[in-house]
């Protein structure tokens, strides 16, 4: 029995037998819940290993200090030369503490940010690994401002002059996925759930019982096929059955592929239509109603494209 | 007939019920009482003191309605997009009654009002939110709006006053509600980049993907006096961290110390400020 980041026990075998005993695509949204937390489930250094070359990692933010629980460097993605982050958990206890489970502080947001800018400057793509529950609630993340390096993050990733790339690879929890998310493209693996928070935090806040997760995992519309479905990501990678563990080199070459076609578009593009691009990418989401007159009143603010550029 | 039983059983309820001495019953229509000083306070009173306690200076939550009239020229408030109405992405159950209850008793649409005001004649564009609204929580009506208004205040090249109060995203719209930290901030991006001002005025609360957002990207931040200002809730951190938390930890004067607001502002000295700075940035015309 391993006792994953949530204080919530998966045996990997029970989950392995159910997903072996059901055709994969029939898995519930709580059983790909519980693959996307799967201790044994490759984490970004693995898929960087795998995906680059020459992957250096670089540190700090310049500030305050260096989060382990965000890993950033160069490599190279065949002949070209990539600025990597990914959030990384750790692959045991130890390791978990010494990778604060993944949970970010502002520190490890900041470092993304000054690596997008240096990619920026160099004009690199930027690849980013999504893999948190969220970004870290403690004393000393609010005291160094985890809402405003957040915040700041979503901004500048929306000007971004070069392509950025996100995989969600695990576990993509609200505020604290995004800062990494605000991309061209966003993928997710197969069994890879994107949410606005954890399906315990939901059944809390809405039904005040957190037990009633699995029931949550089912209305929130967190897996990546019902996140494709209604276009807030941009590609599901598929995984063996089971799940990416089982076969990692599968999963790392059908998303080199995806990321190797998407980039070749990207980059032909020209700088002012890929941020125009990434701009309205996000800037149609929301499901919502509205009058005739409020639509044409939307119609002329519209036009308040960047022209000038 | 009845009657005599329904005394019995409501003196039993009443026996029954623990007892809270400090809290005085106030018919809550007249009287409030002051969370802070304790000072049963009248209603009309704190209302003409910009919804302030006149004896401590407790902030009270204010109604967005309320506050753009204190603060804004009167009748110079035009709303923008009174229809946007929240739907229902993820076809929660009980979201759309919950919805419609809260209009009803709030006389709202929706969590935040926006449109032109001016201010000392200067004419800006301003999103207010109200927490009323299901703690003023942000799903893809607020965003929108929101949205719409910064890009009507780059386009139209005025000044910009966002006054935040929200409990942060809303969970009915998962995801969706989630995209529209994305969908504010990079408008403002632009917004910032066709260089015009954003004043973000931080009220209790403003808290997690809210705060993650817009509110945190003014060229000027200001709070109010002893709000809740945080990205994680008090209450997911002491469960977090298995810790009580400081004394005045995540209020308005604590980030001020950490530096991260420019200043903190009493309500009754928020227009002469507002406008002051409005003015600062003002580029003639108009």
């Amino acid at each position: 029995m391993q006792s994953n980041d949530n204080g919530f026990n998966v045996t990997k075998s029970s989950v392995k037998t159910s997903v072996t005993r059901k055709d994969k695509d029939s898995l519930t949204e709580w059983e790909r819940v519980q693959l996307a937390r799967l201790a044994g489930r490759p984490t970004s250094l693995e898929y960087i290993k795998l995906l680059f070359n020459d992957f250096i990692e670089l540190h700090g933010d310049r500030y305050y200090g260096d989060d382990h629980a965000i890993v950033g460097g160069i490599a190279m993605l065949s002949d070209l030369p990539v600025t990597v982050i990914a959030q990384q958990k750790g692959l045991s206890t130890e390791d978990n503490i010494y990778r604060n489970f993944g949970m970010p502080h502002p520190e490890g947001y900041r470092k993304s940010l000054r690596l997008m800018k240096q990619a920026e400057k160099f004009g690199r793509p930027v690849i980013c690994f999504v893999d948190t529950q969220g970004a870290f609630p403690g004393i000393g993340a609010e005291e160094r401002g985890q809402a405003e390096a957040i915040a700041q993050n979503l901004m500048h990733m929306s000007q971004l002059k070069v392509p950025i790339i996100t995989v969600i690879i695990g576990e993509g929890g609200s505020g604290g996925a995004l800062a990494l998310a605000v991309a061209d493209k966003v993928y997710m693996l197969e069994n890879a759930i994107y949410s606005i928070l954890s399906p315990e935090g939901f059944a809390t806040i809405l039904w005040k019982d957190a037990s009633r997760a699995p029931e949550a995992a089912e209305k929130m519309r967190l897996t990546a096929r019902k996140l494709r479905e209604e276009y807030l990501i941009d590609r599901v990678i598929p995984e063996p059955p089971g799940g990416a563990q089982n076969n990692v080199d599968f999963v790392a070459t059908k998303l080199r592929r995806a990321i190797i076609q998407d980039l070749k578009i990207l980059m032909s593009k020209k700088t002012v239509n890929l941020v125009k691009d990434r701009y309205d990418r996000f800037r149609v989401i929301g499901v919502f109603s509205h009058s005739k007159s409020d639509f044409d009143q939307f119609e002329s603010s519209a036009q308040a494209e960047e022209t000038k550029e | 007939m009845s009657t005599i039983f329904q005394a019995r059983k409501e003196r039993v309820l009443r026996y029954k019920q623990p007892v809270e001495p400090e809290k005085i019953e106030v018919p809550d229509d007249l009287y409030k009482q002051c969370p802070s000083c304790d000072k049963v306070l009248h209603v009309e009173e704190v209302k003409i003191n910009q919804v302030v306690c006149p004896n401590c200076g407790y902030h009270f939550r204010i109604r967005a309605i309320d506050r753009i009239q204190y603060l804004f020229d009167a009748d110079s408030f035009q709303e923008f997009h009174k229809m946007i109405l929240s739907k229902n992405p993820l076809d929660f159950p009980g979201y759309e009654e919950k919805i419609k209850a809260i209009k009803k008793n709030t006389n709202l649409n929706e969590a935040v009002l926006t449109g032109y005001a001016r201010i000392r004649g200067e004419k800006i564009v301003i999103a207010v939110m109200d927490s009323q609204f299901l703690m003023g929580s942000m799903g893809s009506a607020v965003g929108e709006k929101i949205t719409r208004a910064i890009e009507r205040a780059t386009h139209e090249k005025l000044s910009l006053l966002i006054f935040s109060a929200s409990g942060g995203a809303r969970m009915q719209e998962g995801l969706y509600s989630l995209m529209q930290m994305a969908k504010t901030a990079a408008a403002l991006a632009r917004h910032s980049k066709a260089g015009q001002f954003y004043i973000s005025i931080l009220t209790d609360p403003t808290t997690g993907g809210v705060s993650a957002s817009f509110a945190m990207l003014g060229d000027i931040i200001i709070a109010e006096p002893g709000a809740l200002i945080c990205f994680a809730g008090p209450r997911v951190i002491e469960q977090t961290i298995n810790q009580k938390l400081p004394e005045g930890f995540q209020t308005a004067e604590f980030l001020l110390e950490k530096g991260f607001i420019d200043i903190v502002v009493s309500r009754n000295k928020l227009r002469t400020t507002l406008a002051k700075l409005v003015a600062l940035h003002s580029k003639g015309g108009d």
